[in-house]
């Protein structure tokens, strides 16, 4: 790149594989007011992000970038150049269609009812046990507070964390 | 005790539960159509105004937009009840009633053309309350609707609709009685049921009579017949994606499927319209106002002796399925009280709002939780334990009540006496309950109160549903219902029950997706049907199939089809299971075997829900905390413990109990505006502030169906604001009537501001 040229694409790594995507307002790149929700959803077509409130209250549209859980409908894809993104398609292996420990707990818990802020949940939860492999209890409600569920979720997504905790361990 | 089966009543993974997990599963915003447009909608932010111009022209010419329409340009549908809500009208009447539509080429475009329409407004004068709407010279919403009052005989629910409540003699009824408590009391919080996704429409027009509409709904049949009367008679396919949640509010979506299917007509393309978190909170489905000035009488030993009084319900800018909600309140009420001699009247009442539509508790939820402050009055003038008083008053088998469609119904199903008493006990009532306005324990400044609500549904059978079981030589089975995914598990409970009959292992068991082209006709999920109603069906037409499987089996095995069985996707004859041969010799590789299944209503068992709650209340902040819950109920059999489990929780959400504490839409009675609608003002429950919550769950075979099973999903959000409303009273001594109790309140009741 010449010196004083900005860069021409943002750069996203997005469950293992690099975007270079172009800045501008075509449908296949990000524009300046883009949030990363809608870029994953919109631009790259994955719709397993949730968006519920697009105000950064609901917690459903959680991603994991350079592995926290941010709130992709809060956050710019321009501040993600060069990041390393991680949403609910990319957990566990796709390639090798194994689920990760937190996905099947949540299977094996009917840890949803309507199920739209599953992912959400799940990104936070697994944020949440890749910092700290045993959390307890109130460590769990605490990661998870900012999602908001309506159909009260809540009992069965606490056992299913708590489960993978143990068995994880 | 539970008959032991192979699947009803096992834990079993969720048929969708793949795709939830990993975000396979579509939500309709994940859906995308070829060439497809976005809609919006430009709202006013006057609460009551006639509209004098409307400038389109600098919108029009915006790069992107394909049409813009005014109510000069909209076809001339109508939804309501009676037919009063045109796509966009000359008037607006409530701040966020739509007066333009757009669809462009993105969403970004629509929203740049929003603001480029110009529109002239001549204000009028609104009205909020109940009562001032219907006084002479107050604001009138509709011409047609003369003090603002809603047509009651509407027929919602044919010739006999019930829209009161009268029978016996209730002056000698009052004569009779011990004690009488009467006042005026509301539950007017007109709380959002808030499902996390908003709603949204796609509408495509394959032709001028021939549309396919795309939504996030709770009954996918909805949008096709209850929207064909509305719209001309269109031949409308209806399809539901997976739903992020309804509690009542996305069963159908008049307004948003309106625009879609306007600005697709107008510009030959397929529309979206996905309705912002913002119009979720204030343009599209609150509960009902609800207020009731009554009185009603009891004897010593909690027998009901009258009911009177005039129930008034809001339903706001207009009413699309508030009667329907009036009939079933009316009906529900006397579920919860016998009672010989009622006088109960209503009223439904248009202010200037955002409408009332249709929220998990359906009437029932609103009328209770205003009258129970008189009824706690009256409970506490007798001094008696409302754990005994509705024991003793929950409809019994025997007892008649009117129901909604206004035909008298004989109660044939449970005594739910147990269920009271087992709920009771694990709340430990005994050791907690120290009488009326009497704290369970005081500690510094905190101090515990309990409270008992209950509730109970007969629309458990309500309306129609059909269902095609088809057996597929490959040894699986098809379930083709018009069934939606909004949170209940309802599709794989189905399928367990098909499984069950067929003895087939429930992974070979699977359902059409819910389109109202693929299958017959179901009524859809509501007033928790799916259990009885559509299970009745499903069963009806797995046994039909089997049936004729059994039939076409017979000639090679030698037996007649009554000696015959079937299992795992083989037939043989019970006298000889060594000899089995496969469903695809039975029927040849070429064929299927199909069986019909037909449910029609029935209003005669009762479905029924406890909440227990123990609240504690701060006497110096007035904040009361929800600290503990004991649901207690009995449902025949249980069909997936987790399923039921969840709906059970769901007494905390979708403007359930919490209506009680902190939930509410907050009006500026002087602007029109709603004041809290986005998640961080509107309150709501996290993880963090779950209280313990245990669910008592009885299995006592009820006359339903061959698993003797009854649905209690819709109603466990209705006993808890009463419930708490009774244990905040208890835990800070003072009768607290108001919702929500907010800290101001409590402080206020305690005197101290």
């Amino acid at each position: 790149m010449k010196p004083g040229k900005e860069k021409e694409t943002i750069s996203l790594t997005v469950n293992g594989e690099t975007y270079d995507l172009e800045k501008g307002v075509r449908p296949s790149g990000v524009a300046p007011w883009h949030t990363l929700a809608e870029t994953l959803r919109e631009t790259l077509g994955l719709t397993g992000t949730k968006v519920g409130c697009n105000h950064g209250a609901c917690g459903s549209c959680t991603v994991l970038v350079d592995g926290k859980a941010v709130l992709s409908c809060m956050t710019l894809t321009v501040e993600c150049d060069g990041k390393s993104i991680t949403t609910i398609e990319g957990l566990g292996d796709p390639a090798k269609r194994t689920l990760d420990p937190l996905q099947q707990a949540f299977i094996d818990h009917t840890a949803f009812q309507c199920g739209f802020c599953t992912p959400g949940m799940i990104m936070a939860a697994r944020a949440l046990l890749d910092r700290n492999a045993s959390p307890d209890e109130l460590e769990v409600k605490d990661a998870l507070s900012g999602h908001f569920c309506r159909c009260i979720s809540h009992y069965h997504v606490e056992r299913a964390v708590m489960d993978t905790a143990k068995k994880t361990r | 005790m539970s008959q032991e089966y192979r699947f009803i009543g096992k834990a079993t993974a969720r048929k969708d539960a793949l795709e939830i997990v990993t975000g396979k599963a579509q939500y309709i915003d994940d859906v995308k159509r070829p060439g497809m447009l976005y809609g919006k909608a430009l709202r006013s932010p006057y609460p009551h105004a006639e509209i004098v111009e409307i400038d389109t022209s600098k919108a029009e010419a915006l790069a992107g937009v394909k049409a813009v329409l005014t109510h000069r340009n909209v076809p001339d549908w109508k939804t309501g009840i009676p037919r009063h809500v045109r796509v966009l009208d000359r008037k607006a009447r409530y701040v966020g009633d739509a007066v333009a539509l757009v669809a462009a080429e993105t969403e970004e475009i629509a929203d740049k053309a929003l603001g480029l329409i110009e529109v002239q407004y001549r204000r009028l004068p609104a009205v909020y309350d109940v009562e001032e709407a219907m006084k002479p010279g107050a604001p009138q919403l509709y011409e047609e609707f003369p003090q603002n009052l809603v047509p009651l005989d509407v027929k919602v629910f044919g010739p006999k609709s019930l829209s009161e409540v009268v029978m016996g003699d209730v002056e000698k009824g009052f004569a009779e009685a011990d004690f009488v408590a009467e006042g005026t009391y509301a539950y007017e919080n007109a709380a959002n049921p808030l499902p996390l996704e908003p709603p949204g429409v796609i509408a495509e027009w394959e032709g001028p009579d021939k549309l396919t509409v795309w939504s996030a709904t709770q009954s996918a049949s909805w949008h096709r017949f209850i929207m064909l009367s509305k719209m001309g008679f269109p031949d409308i396919r209806a399809i539901s994606t997976h739903c992020g949640g309804s509690f009542g509010s996305k069963n159908y979506a008049a307004q948003p499927l309106f625009y879609a299917a306007a600005l697709s007509k107008a510009c030959g393309k397929p529309v979206k319209v996905m309705y912002t978190k913002e119009e979720q909170f204030g343009a599209f489905s609150l509960r009902l106002g609800s207020r009731f000035r009554g009185k009603v009488g009891i004897m010593k030993d909690g027998t009901v002796t009258a009911v009177s009084g005039t129930w008034f319900v809001d339903t706001g800018a207009f009413c699309d399925m508030s009667q329907a909600q009036v009939a079933v309140g009316c009906g529900e009420a006397q579920l919860m009280l016998r009672c010989a001699n009622w006088d109960l009247q209503t009223r439904l009442v248009l202010t200037n709002r955002c409408a009332s539509g249709v929220v998990r508790g359906f009437g029932g939820q609103e009328l209770e939780s205003a009258f129970h402050p008189i009824l706690s009055i009256a409970m506490e003038q007798a001094d008696l334990d409302p754990v005994e008083f509705f024991k003793k008053n929950y409809v019994k088998p025997g007892d008649g009540y009117y129901w909604r469609e206004g035909n008298w119904w004989v109660c044939r199903g449970r005594d739910y006496s147990k269920a009271i008493m087992d709920g009771a006990e694990a709340f430990q009532w005994q050791e907690k309950w120290k009488g009326w306005l009497t704290p369970t324990s005081v500690q510094g400044t905190k101090q515990v109160g309990v409270g008992l609500g209950i509730h109970g549904n007969a629309d458990v059978g309500e309306d129609e549903s059909e269902a095609y079981v088809r057996l597929n030589p490959d040894a699986t089975a098809t379930i083709h219902a018009c069934v939606s995914e909004s949170g209940m598990g309802q599709r794989s409970s189905l399928c367990k029950m098909a499984a069950e009959v067929l003895q087939l292992p429930l992974e070979r068991v699977g359902m059409t997706p819910p389109d109202s082209l693929l299958n017959p006709f179901d009524f859809g999920l509501v007033g928790s049907r799916g259990t009885y109603a559509v299970g009745s069906a499903v069963i009806a037409a797995a046994e039909d199939a089997r049936r004729k499987l059994l039939e076409l089996a017979a000639g090679e095995l030698k037996a007649p089809a009554e000696e015959l069985d079937t299992r795992d996707g083989k037939v043989y004859a019970r006298a000889k299971p060594d000899r089995a041969i496969p469903w695809s010799r039975v029927m040849g590789i070429m064929q299927t075997c199909t069986g019909f299944g037909r449910f029609k209503p029935d209003y005669s068992v009762p479905n029924f829900l406890a909440l227990f709650v123990e609240v504690e209340a701060d006497t110096e902040t007035g904040k009361v905390d929800l600290r503990r819950v004991v649901a207690a109920t009995d449902v025949g059999q249980i069909i997936d413990p987790p399923s039921l489990e969840g709906q059970i929780y769901g007494a905390l959400g979708a403007a359930g109990m919490d209506t009680a504490l902190f939930e509410e839409s907050i009006l500026d009675r002087k602007l029109g505006h709603l004041l809290n609608i986005n998640m961080i003002d509107y309150k709501w429950r996290t993880f963090s502030e779950l209280p313990e919550f245990q669910n008592v769950i009885l299995e006592t075979p009820i006359p339903t169906h061959r698993y003797k099973a009854v649905g209690v999903g819709e109603i466990a959000t209705s006993p808890g604001p009463s419930a708490i409303l009774m244990a905040a009273s208890n835990a800070v001594g003072r009768r607290l009537c108001e919702y929500p109790l907010t800290p101001g309140r409590i402080l206020k009741a305690l005197g101290k501001i």
